[in-house]
């Protein structure tokens, strides 16, 4: 833990109860600041939107908080246990049992059909073929995208494909769904088709979303909003 | 808008004349709705009453815009008791959001903060109507998603002009 964090600053409690929690978050690429100082928290279940302008830090916000990237400084709770300083392969380990994952683009494996790349996940932990599928094939069909279970990514069209990526991040019940622009490359009909099935099962399932989006009709499916400026977050609820 | 939280704002830099206001407030605010003597002095008038501005001198010449306001303590209060309360979400706006943004910049307070509780306070609404929405049959939907679009283009007015606070500034010469 003293490694990589060589001055962890004196920084302020989780606020009680939060499952996930970043205080004093810091990380330069070279030159540049992309953190200054975040604080983060989010409690089980909740929906938070985190967002800001371009290049502020959002992203790299939320690959600090899913153990992607390291910070250079600054503390991380998961649960009440400090988790910062994890060994990689702590770290990876509990991304694949506690988080889930979905990115604008390019997320799902071109080689296997839309069924197999949500099962995927649950194969990765051990999981029979049978067991997953059948659990991926239910996942599509909560996400209306069971007429394309047996389609390869190549042969959806984007929307498909998102809901897919949504079905394959929910399918090991994560306690957290991280979300980076989910709805990005989507039309506004289906972005909001997309939002309003991805809060639906994750509230439903008591899943946690992490979601980085800079549409405010996205944002408006979140319980709260968080806005990143210059590497640090400003609380929306300060302002309500 | 609100013609007499604008002119106090504009007392707040230093006292000044009926006139010099008159002129304050169309060059930065008038555009192409410039106030009437008339309009200035019923609001000078209501302000001195309710003691938020006094008189602080008289040139020669009489007549009403000889006089020279300054602004008092509840004044100031007033001023900044109206730039920290959000608007109440709805078409047209921009005009007394504009006036505001501008009024923070021109008295030194935090115009960032001004636009983050006014965005909090569409998102909320937003929120609402989006919860509405899905619980909503067809017609619903589209009556909140005509409201939820004209929201989103205020949020998108506001964060522009966050992004422009520091030319903005520089523009009105705050
Ligand atoms: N891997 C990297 N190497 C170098 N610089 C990076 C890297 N990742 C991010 N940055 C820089 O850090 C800053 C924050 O980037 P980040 O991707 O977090 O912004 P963002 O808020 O997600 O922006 P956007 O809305 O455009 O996605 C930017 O200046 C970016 O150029
Ligand atoms: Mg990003």
């Amino acid at each position: 833990m003293s490694a990589p964090f060589p001055e962890a600053p004196a920084t302020a409690p989780a606020p009680a109860g939060s499952l996930l929690a970043a205080s004093g978050l810091h990380k330069t690429y070279g030159q540049t600041t992309a953190l200054d100082g975040a604080d983060f928290s989010i409690h089980a279940g909740e929906v938070v939107a985190v967002m800001g302008p371009s290049g502020s830090g959002k992203s790299t916000l939320l690959h600090c908080l899913a153990g992607i990237v390291r910070p250079d400084s600054g503390s991380l709770t998961y649960q009440g246990a400090e988790i910062a300083g994890l060994p990689d392969q702590r770290l990876s380990a509990l991304r694949r049992t506690e988080f889930g994952f979905v990115f604008q683009f390019g997320q799902l494996v071109p080689e296997l059909t839309c069924v197999e790349n949500v099962a995927l996940p649950l194969r990765l932990n051990g999981v029979r073929r049978k067991a997953a599928e059948a659990a991926a094939a239910s996942w599509l069909e909560r996400l209306e995208v069971d007429d394309v279970r047996d389609h390869r990514p190549g042969e959806v069209s984007g929307g498909q494909g998102q809901r897919v990526a949504v079905a394959r991040a929910l399918v090991t019940a994560p306690r957290v769904l991280f979300a980076d622009e989910p709805t990005g490359a989507l039309d506004s009909l289906n972005g909001e088709r997309v939002m309003e099935l991805l809060t639906e099962a994750a509230r439903a399932a008591g899943t946690a979303v992490v979601l980085v989006t800079h549409e405010n009709r996205v944002a408006a499916y979140s319980d709260r909003e968080i806005v990143v400026r210059d590497g640090r977050c400003r609380d929306m609820e300060r302002y309500a | 808008m609100s013609i007499g939280h604008t002119l106090l704002g504009l007392l707040e830099s230093g006292p000044r004349h009926g006139y010099d206001l008159k002129r304050a407030f169309d060059d930065k605010f008038g555009h192409d709705r410039p106030l009437h003597y008339g309009q200035v002095y019923a609001t000078m008038s209501r302000l001195l009453k309710n003691g938020l501005v006094e008189v602080d001198g008289v040139e020669a010449g009489a007549g009403p815009e000889r006089k020279r306001y300054a602004i008092t303590e509840a004044g100031i209060t007033d001023v900044a008791t109206w730039l920290a309360t959000p608007e109440k979400p709805e078409p047209y706006l921009q005009s007394t959001l504009y006036t505001k943004v501008v009024l923070a910049l021109l008295t030194g307070r935090d115009a960032g903060d001004l636009l983050d509780t006014q965005r909090a306070e569409h998102l909320r609404l937003m929120r609402a109507l989006t919860a509405r929405k899905r619980q909503g049959d067809l017609a619903d939907q589209l009556i909140c998603d005509h409201a939820l679009f004209h929201l989103e283009a205020d949020l998108r007015w506001l964060e522009l002009t966050a992004a422009r606070l520091g030319a903005l500034g520089k523009a009105v010469g705050a």
